[in-house]
C-alpha cells in the first residue's frame, strides 16, 4: 500500500497499490494528519486511480475521512474509481452527499432519574392489574371450579416439596448446629448447657425454620416458576393458553401457588425437626448433654404455639413466593435475557418480602403477646 | 343472512405515541381464505392480535361471526389460533399438545380423545410424531402440529400468523396445501398474516394490504388482480418484488 500526498492542484491524496484492511492504521493516521491541515472552502480529492484493489473496511474508513471534510465545508472526492475500485465506492456512498447522523445523546441525571421513576410506576400498575386478575381469576374458580388446572397440583407438590427435601433437611440441619455451636460457647461460661435445647427450639421453630426453607424454596421453586412461566410468555404460549380459553390465572398461578401453600408447611415441620436434631447432636459431642435431656428440654421450652406459628408463617411465605414468581413470569419480556433479569427480579423480591413478612409476624406476635 | 365471519370497522391501534394503524375497516365472508398483508412493521401481526382479543384496540369495532370482540376470559373462544413460533406447550408432547383443549371443553372419555388427537395429527401429516416433545420436531413439524391444535375443537374459523415463516420452500407448499385442503373440506374460514407471495398467491381468495407510511389498508381485492391490475406503486412493488425508490 502507498500513499502519498501530491501538491497538485487541486490537491490531490494518492492512493495506490493493494489497500488492505490489516494495514489501515497507518493509511488513517497519515491521511488524517494531511487532511487536517486542509482548511473550509479549499479542496483536496482522494484519487484511487491506482488503487489495485481494496477492501470493504478500507473503503469504509476512506469514505469516512472524505465526508468528515464535506462536513468541514472543504470539497472533496474520490477520483478515477473503476472497476470494483468504483463500485466499493458507491457501496460505502462514497459518491453521495454525505448524511450527518446524530450522535445519541447520554443520558442526562434527571432523565435517568425520569425513567427509574416511570418504571417504578409502571411496575406498580402491572403488579397491581396482576393482583386484580388473580382476584377476578379467584371468583371465576369459585364459579367454575373445574377451569382450574387442579391435575397438576400433585406434580407441583413432588417438584416443589418431595424434591427439596434432601436440601431442606442438609441446611435445616446445619442451621441447627451451627446456632448451638454458637450459643454453646456462650452459654457454657454459666454452665447452662442445657439451655442450648431453648435457644435451638424456639429459634428453629418460631424463625428459622419456616425462613429458611422459604428462601430454598424460593431459590428452588420461585425461581423455577418465573424462568418457566417467562419462558411461555416470550414464546406466545401463553397467548396460545388464553385463544383456547384457558384463564393463564387459573390454569398456571393458582396451582403452583396451592402446591407450594400445601408443601410448604410440610417442609417447616420438617425443617424444625432437622434443625432441632442438629443442636443435639452438638449438645451430644461437646455439651455432655444426654438425648432424653437434651428432648425434654426441648419439650419444656417448645410450646405448640411455637411450632404453629412457624406453620402459619410458611403458609404465608408460601403465597408470597407463588405470587411473585408468578407475576414476575407474566410480566416478561424481550427474549432469553427478559427471562434471565425476571428470573432474578423475582429471586430478589421474594427474598425481601419473606425477611418483611417475618418481621411484620415477629412485631405481631410480640404485640399480641402470641 | 349469513353474519360476516370477521368485521373490523374503524379500527385502531398502536402503542405509546406510535400509531400502527387506524380507521380500519373490511369484512371476512365465512369459508374465505383472507390474508392480511403489508410490509414488516405495518402492525399485521397486531392486527390479528386485535382480531383475537389479545390486545385492546384504541378505538373501533371487531365482530366474530355476528357475536361481537372476543373476550378470552369468558370461557372457549369460537376459533382457533396458529402462533408465528407455533407456541407449543414445551413441557407437553405434540399428541397432549392437541389433546389439552379437548380436555377441558369435552365430556369426551380419553380414549375418545386419544382417538380424536390421533386423527388430527394423521390430517397435518404428523402421527408418528405424537409422543415426541415440540423440542425434538423441526420447525415446519411445530407449525403443523399447532394447527392440529388450533383445529382441534372443530372451529369454523382459524387464524394463522406467517404459517410459512422461515421453512424451506418444500415444508412451505406442503403447509398452503395443507391450508387450502382444510379450507376447501370443511369450508373453514382462514385469516392469515403474511408476506410470502408464492403462499398469497397460491391460496388466498382475498387480501388486504397495510401501509406503515398511510397507516391504513392501500388494496384489498383478489391478490392476483391486485398484481396485474393495481396502479398504486406502493402495491406494484409489494407483489412484484421491485425496490420502491424512497
Amino acid at each position: 500500500m502507498e500513499f502519498l500526498a501530491l501538491p497538485s492542484a487541486p490537491p490531490e491524496l494518492r492512493l495506490q497499490g493493494d489497500l488492505k484492511f490489516s494495514e489501515a492504521a497507518r493509511l488513517w493516521e497519515s491521511t488524517r494528519k494531511r487532511i487536517d491541515t486542509v482548511k473550509a472552502g479549499e479542496t483536496i480529492h482522494f484519487d484511487v486511480s491506482r488503487v489495485d484493489s481494496v477492501d470493504g473496511g478500507t473503503m469504509a474508513l476512506l469514505v469516512h475521512l472524505r465526508n468528515e471534510l464535506k462536513f468541514r465545508g472543504v470539497r472533496s472526492e474520490f477520483i478515477g474509481a473503476t472497476g470494483r475500485v468504483k463500485e466499493l465506492v458507491h457501496l460505502y456512498h462514497g459518491d453521495e452527499a454525505p448524511v450527518r447522523v446524530a450522535a445519541r445523546k447520554p443520558r442526562g441525571t434527571f432523565d435517568q432519574i425520569g425513567e427509574a421513576t416511570l418504571s417504578i410506576v409502571s411496575e406498580l400498575r402491572e403488579v397491581l392489574g396482576f393482583f386484580g386478575a388473580m382476584l377476578l381469576g379467584v371468583v371465576g374458580l369459585l364459579r367454575e371450579p373445574k377451569t382450574a388446572n387442579w391435575k397438576e397440583v400433585p406434580y407441583l407438590m413432588e417438584k416443589t416439596g418431595a424434591d427439596a427435601v434432601p436440601i431442606v433437611v442438609l441446611i435445616n440441619f446445619l442451621v441447627g448446629f451451627v446456632m448451638a455451636f454458637q450459643g454453646a460457647v456462650q452459654l457454657k461460661q454459666f454452665g447452662a448447657n442445657i439451655f442450648v435445647a431453648d435457644l435451638v427450639g424456639l429459634s428453629v421453630t418460631r424463625e428459622l425454620g419456616p425462613l429458611m426453607t422459604g428462601i430454598i424454596v424460593c431459590g428452588r421453586s420461585g425461581a423455577a416458576f418465573a424462568a418457566e412461566i417467562g419462558t411461555m410468555k416470550v414464546s406466545e404460549e401463553i397467548d396460545a393458553l388464553r385463544t383456547m380459553g384457558f384463564g393463564p390465572y387459573r390454569y398456571l398461578v393458582m396451582p403452583r401457588t396451592l402446591a407450594l401453600m400445601l408443601v410448604l408447611p410440610l417442609l417447616t415441620l420438617l425443617a424444625d425437626l432437622v434443625g432441632i436434631a442438629g443442636g443435639l447432636l452438638v449438645g451430644l459431642l461437646s455439651l455432655d448433654l444426654t438425648i432424653s435431656g437434651y428432648l425434654h428440654e426441648t419439650q419444656k421450652a417448645v410450646r405448640t404455639w411455637d411450632v404453629f406459628s412457624g406453620v402459619v408463617k410458611s403458609v404465608v411465605f408460601a403465597l408470597a413466593i407463588g405470587l411473585i414468581s408468578c407475576q414476575q413470569g407474566f410480566a416478561t419480556s424481550g427474549g432469553a435475557e427478559g427471562v434471565g433479569r425476571r428470573t432474578t427480579s423475582s429471586v430478589v423480591t421474594i427474598l425481601f418480602s419473606l425477611i418483611l413478612i417475618d418481621a411484620l409476624f415477629t412485631l405481631f406476635f410480640y404485640f399480641f403477646g402470641l | 343472512m349469513n353474519a360476516p365471519m370477521v368485521s373490523v370497522t374503524d379500527l385502531a391501534m398502536g402503542f405509546g405515541e406510535v400509531t400502527l394503524f387506524e380507521h380500519l375497516s373490511f369484512e371476512v365472508e365465512r369459508g374465505e381464505v383472507f390474508t392480511i398483508l403489508g410490509g414488516s412493521g405495518c402492525g399485521k401481526s397486531t392486527l390479528l392480535r386485535c382480531i383475537i382479543g389479545l390486545e385492546t384496540p384504541r378505538r373501533g369495532e371487531i365482530s366474530i361471526a355476528g357475536i361481537g370482540r372476543p373476550n378470552l376470559d369468558a370461557g372457549r373462544p369460537p376459533f382457533g389460533v396458529m402462533f408465528q413460533s407455533g407456541a407449543l406447550f414445551g413441557s407437553m408432547t405434540v399428541a397432549e399438545n392437541v389433546a389439552v383443549a379437548l380436555k377441558q371443553w369435552t365430556d369426551l372419555t380419553p380414549d375418545a380423545i386419544a382417538a380424536v388427537v390421533l386423527a388430527k395429527l394423521r390430517q397435518v401429516g404428523l402421527e408418528s410424531a405424537g409422543n415426541k416433545f415440540p423440542a425434538e420436531i423441526s420447525g415446519g413439524m411445530k407449525k403443523r402440529a399447532a394447527i392440529a391444535r388450533a383445529l382441534a375443537l372443530e372451529p369454523e374459523l382459524i387464524f394463522l400468523d406467517e404459517p410459512s415463516a422461515g421453512l424451506d420452500p418444500v415444508s412451505a407448499v406442503e403447509l398452503d396445501d395443507l391450508i387450502l385442503s382444510m379450507n376447501r373440506a370443511f369450508g373453514l374460514t382462514v385469516i392469515i398474516v403474511t408476506h410470502e407471495l408464492e403462499s398469497i398467491f397460491k391460496i388466498a381468495t382475498r387480501c388486504i394490504m397495510l401501509d406503515k407510511a398511510t397507516k391504513g389498508i392501500i388494496a384489498s381485492g383478489d391478490p392476483k388482480q391486485l398484481r396485474e391490475n393495481s396502479t398504486d406503486p406502493r402495491v406494484h412493488s409489494f407483489f412484484n418484488r421491485l425496490a420502491r425508490s424512497s
